[in-house]
């Protein structure tokens, strides 16, 4: 698993990419908590990851938790059909916010 | 009845071993000839049974071997995963209600989705665990 992090305008964008399971997803969980914690509406782009186990997916639900619990923003970007599968089997694609792309969500709010 | 043993992997029970197993089982099942749609259910179902042993079974202080078997019986794929951890109680193993939305537990959930068939057999003696996992071809 690598992550970049980008910011764009009032929002932090964490691009994830690769394998996320039980030895990579605390790196994943440990981000998202930080850029919440420092009261960043967070966008995670998943469109690189080729494989998500339910480790990894644990660490969106507690970003989702944490973020409105917060009163922030937290959504999900270009989700890969590797990571939509795991989604959809969770029965979990229906309750994060789902975006194609960063300038779509961005451009929602003009 | 006829069976043809297409595998035998030997790991540790240790999170960085998951990756070599996914790629190891992904190997076998392409050079059985499967189709994609199987090789990433049954990768997603093997991936979530091992993370259980390594969490639960032998739990982080203790690390252990896990054997993966991998079977065809009568167009069946049979995957068996022996611990060597204590004999977890099967009546704590079950899905939880998805409705509650939380981090975890979804592991039991997602093996139930992908898999055929999955049960516990009884551990033969100095055994843990033996969890069977079946997929039809």
């Amino acid at each position: 698993m690598e992550y970049e992090i980008k910011t764009e305008g009032q929002y932090t964008i964490l691009m994830i990419s690769g394998e996320v399971d039980l030895y990579y997803s605390p790196r994943a969980r440990e981000q998202i908590l930080k850029h919440l914690g420092d009261k960043k509406h967070l966008l995670v782009d998943l469109s690189g990851v080729e494989y998500i186990d339910s480790s990894g997916v644990a660490s969106l639900v507690e970003g989702l938790q944490l973020a409105k619990s917060s009163q922030l923003e937290f959504g999900l970007i270009g989700v890969s059909d590797a990571a939509m599968q795991v989604l959809q089997l969770a029965r979990l694609d229906k309750v994060f916010p789902i975006h194609a792309s960063v300038s779509e969500r961005l451009d929602s709010n003009k | 009845m006829e069976s043809n043993h297409l595998a035998e992997i030997r790991f540790t029970s240790r999170p960085e071993e998951l990756a070599n197993l996914r790629k190891e089982v992904r190997k076998v099942l392409e050079k059985h000839g499967c189709n994609h749609d199987t090789i990433k259910n049954v990768v997603l179902g093997l991936n979530e049974a091992c993370m259980n042993i390594i969490q639960h079974a032998y739990g982080e202080k203790h690390k252990g071997e896990i054997i993966l078997e991998i079977i065809e019986v009568q167009g069946e794929l049979v995957f068996r995963l022996t611990d060597f951890a204590e004999t977890v109680d099967k009546s704590c193993i079950k899905s939880r209600d998805l409705n509650d939305i939380r981090p975890g537990g979804l592991g039991v959930h997602i093996i139930n989705e992908v898999m055929d068939k999955i049960e516990f057999l009884d551990p033969p003696d100095g055994v843990g665990n033996v969890l069977e996992m079946k997929k039809k071809l």
